[in-house]
């Protein structure tokens, strides 16, 4: 069989013998551990479509909660060469990797500022992605040596923030809305990218935008360069920052 | 070595004048910042002296009462004189019902009249003597904790330590239950995501969280009552724990003492690199905080693991033992006994070099043996985890080895989905099965065996003293403030005026009056 996306390539997990469909999982269910909780672990395993169910492990985790871990064969198999894949933005690279990657091509540190804008007093996401602690193990923009990251925090004018981009000539800007009630974080948002214009910035700096209920076309749409939502990791943000740089350089992000 | 719990460790042979001169420099480094801590209050300090006082609820926007008492104070620019005098001066001759002290305090006039001497005195030794009966009311329900873990006895050290972290107080009591039944030691709630940046406490339970779960002193209550009830259905104490730290360290300190926890995070050098806290701010919370945990018996964990978090846990090793010198130091000008005193420090090193093991041993040995009395915590892998969840299950049972091996007081048990979300059910029961697993497994080990005269591991903990030694005689030589402002730590640098939180911190009057303060000073 040839590597990749042959036309009519359908494939099936492999466990033992090809195509034998072989899955293993492990879940909990609240019940006692007793026949009752392995009758239905196997019912719930047959009913995720997998055949000849086995209960290899069946233990009780606490009082009213069992631990299962099961095997099974699905049928399920896919037609490997039609699949449709999305085209994927930037891939997020590793900490080092960037950092060597943007002192080498940038030849000095991207500035980048972080702010939550308005009346806006909800620092966590911008804290998350700036922070030196990061988020999820993921460490944040202050952490990177190739950025000169600050954090504004919270309650920062926009006129404030656009004047200090001016000042520090920021490569990049980010703001963070949570508070969402009567579409103020739209407005808000709106503002800045004026001020930004107004002291006629904005084609030099990256506008980003982030929160809870902000998504990619929404910041599209509310004139920034792009939208990062919940689960945001900050070395995505840091990936799609000197990428942005890059390009206005003249160069590519590889 | 035998440690005072009974267990046994390799014995590690150290040069004890290097161990003496590291803790005569971490006496150097913290007197220095002792000065500072005791010519400044903080709004947080002094938010929790009027919590001592009974102000713990919030107006009907949410805010708490205190931070709107303390507000109107620091805006007159009263607040040198303590928030305790100012409450004293508006009670007289009003109600003492807390909404109507906080309205008169934020009518009090930018230079209050006054008092003639004796009214003074008077004042001064109602306010003591109130204070006298708070806190022995606060004595009275650690002294009921401690029946209670004296009643049912703890589980075997080291203490296994797990995480729960849904968001919603309900839903964490739930999954904190079905932990101890599966053996946990320790429940430790984590945290709504940056709630250290908060410069209050919020009010009440909370069932909405990013990343954990608020921590209020409701949802104390809360857990510690289910965490009691449980410990007495599974005959063995199950301990508490919460964060004492960021911008409102004091009054966690006090919420959480007054709710009978057992243990806190504390650490203000972890609020400084991590938080990008005001270094001034943090460290005199920090000393308040910690006469807290004096007070009530609580115990502390310091925050050194994070640094290897982000410099390498190879190479950055000797500053997790500077910085526990100069924690251990800070802990006892606070009044905190060895037992109370919770180092940190964790296994973190790349599991793709070779010779690990005997590093990661070397390190969590030369912890133990430098602070036999106290209660080390140690910290599992988190930063080079994966998602290959077997291979991190077994990456964590060689931290579970190590543990038991060095006699690690409270352990944090690793997670094998560590790197992808917040621990399920099933996690936390594997983690603990495994553990016990270990701990069972290599029960007397620790005893039998001897490290190699000048082999790898001696070698390497003796290196790493050095190090610290070194670190330690410049941190001595510049001051702790601007060791930080260097980046000795964690490969990070702050400013003693930057960060978040200078504004709340106020040099004391001649006049300043704190008698929870007073209390604890002079215990």
């Amino acid at each position: 069989m040839t590597v990749g996306g042959e036309p009519g390539q359908v494939v099936r997990p492999y466990g033992d013998r090809r195509d034998d469909g072989v899955v293993q999982l492990s879940f909990v269910l609240p019940v006692p551990a007793d026949e009752r909780a392995r009758a239905a672990a196997a019912e719930v395993a047959r009913r995720m479509g997998l055949e000849q169910v086995q209960i290899a492990a069946m233990e009780p985790a606490a009082d009213r909660y069992t631990f299962f871990v099961v095997y099974g064969r699905t049928s399920a198999a896919v037609d490997y060469g039609a699949l449709q894949v999305a085209e994927r933005p930037v891939r997020r690279k590793g900490f080092d990797e960037l950092n060597a990657l943007a002192l080498r091509e940038v030849g000095r540190r991207i500035v980048v500022l972080g702010a939550c804008t308005g009346s806006d007093a909800h620092a966590v996401g911008i804290d998350a992605i700036m922070n030196m602690k990061g988020f999820a193990g993921d460490p944040g923009l202050e952490r990177y040596p190739c950025l000169d990251a600050r954090n504004l925090g919270a309650q920062v004018e926009n006129a404030a923030l656009a004047r200090l981009c001016a000042e520090r000539r920021a490569d990049a800007v980010l703001v963070s809305q949570v508070v969402t009630q009567r579409d103020v974080h739209k407005e808000n948002a709106r503002r800045l990218v004026e001020e930004l214009e107004r002291l006629g910035i904005r084609k030099e700096i990256t506008a980003i935008l982030g929160g809870p209920r902000i998504d990619h076309r929404l910041a599209l749409e509310l004139g920034y360069d792009a939208g990062f939502g919940p689960g945001t990791r900050p070395s995505e943000v840091a990936t799609f920052i000197v990428g942005a740089v890059l390009r206005r350089m003249g160069k590519e992000l590889h | 070595m035998q440690l005072p719990d009974g267990r046994h460790v390799p014995d590690l042979r150290l040069d004890p004048s290097r161990v003496e001169r590291c803790r005569a420099l971490a006496d150097a480094v913290t007197a220095p910042v002792l000065e500072l801590v005791q010519r400044h209050t903080t709004v947080s300090i002094e938010r929790t002296v009027l919590r001592l006082y009974g102000m713990d609820d919030a107006d009907a926007s949410g805010v708490p009462l205190v931070n709107r008492a303390v507000d109107a104070l620091q805006a007159r620019g009263l607040l040198d004189r303590g928030a305790a005098y100012w409450r004293g001066y508006v009670l007289r001759g009003g109600p003492a019902e807390p909404a109507a002290v906080v309205e008169r305090l934020a009518a009090l006039p930018p230079h209050p009249a006054p008092l003639a001497e004796a009214e003074e005195r008077e004042l001064r030794a109602d306010l003591r003597r109130e204070a006298r009966a708070r806190v022995d009311a606060l004595l009275d329900r650690v002294r009921r904790r401690n029946a209670l873990r004296d009643e049912l006895g703890v589980g075997a050290s080291p203490l296994r330590y797990v995480i729960v972290a849904t968001g919603n107080i309900h839903d964490d009591v739930e999954q904190a239950r079905a932990a101890a039944q599966a053996g946990a030691d320790v429940i430790a709630v984590i945290r709504s995501t940056a709630q250290s940046l908060l410069d209050y406490v919020p009010h009440g339970a909370t069932t909405e969280g990013y990343g954990g779960t608020y921590a209020t002193q409701e949802n104390f209550r809360i857990m510690r009552e289910a965490l009691d009830d449980e410990s007495r259905r599974l005959r063995r104490y199950v301990h508490l724990t919460n964060y004492s730290s960021g911008l409102c360290m004091p009054e966690i300190a006090f919420a959480a003492a007054w709710e009978r926890l057992d243990m806190l995070l504390n650490d203000a050098m972890y609020g400084i690199l991590f938080r990008d806290i005001n270094m001034r701010r943090t460290l005199c919370d920090q000393h308040f905080s910690r006469r807290v945990c004096a007070l009530a018996d609580v115990v502390i964990h310091t925050g050194e693991d994070n640094y290897i978090t982000t410099a390498d846990a190879d190479e950055a090793a000797h500053t997790v033992i500077a910085s526990q010198f100069v924690n251990e130091s800070f802990a006892h000008r606070a009044g905190l006994p060895d037992r109370l005193v919770g180092l940190g420090h964790a296994f973190e090193i790349d599991p793709a070099r070779e010779d690990t093991i005997a590093r990661e041993l070397a390190q969590a040995l030369l912890v133990r043996t430098l602070f036999p009395g106290a209660p080390i915590k140690y910290m599992p892998p988190t930063k080079h985890k994966q998602g290959d969840i077997f291979f991190s299950h077994a990456y964590d049972v060689m931290a579970d080895v190590v543990a038991a091996v060095t006699g690690q007081g409270i352990q944090l048990l690793g997670m094998m989905t560590e790197a992808m979300h917040n621990p399920l059910l099933m996690d936390r029961y594997v983690a603990l099965k495994t553990s016990a697993y270990v701990a069972r497994a290599w029960r007397s080990m620790g005893a039998e065996l001897a490290l190699r005269p000048g082999g790898l591991v001696e070698r390497r903990a003796n290196e790493t003293l050095a190090k610290a030694l070194a670190l330690l005689e410049e941190v001595a030589a510049d001051g702790l403030m601007r060791a930080i402002g260097e980046g000795r730590f964690a490969d990070i640098a702050r400013t003693e005026d930057g960060g978040k939180g200078l504004a709340g911190v106020v040099p004391r009057g001649p006049a300043y009056f704190n008698p929870l303060l007073e209390i604890m000073e002079t215990r």
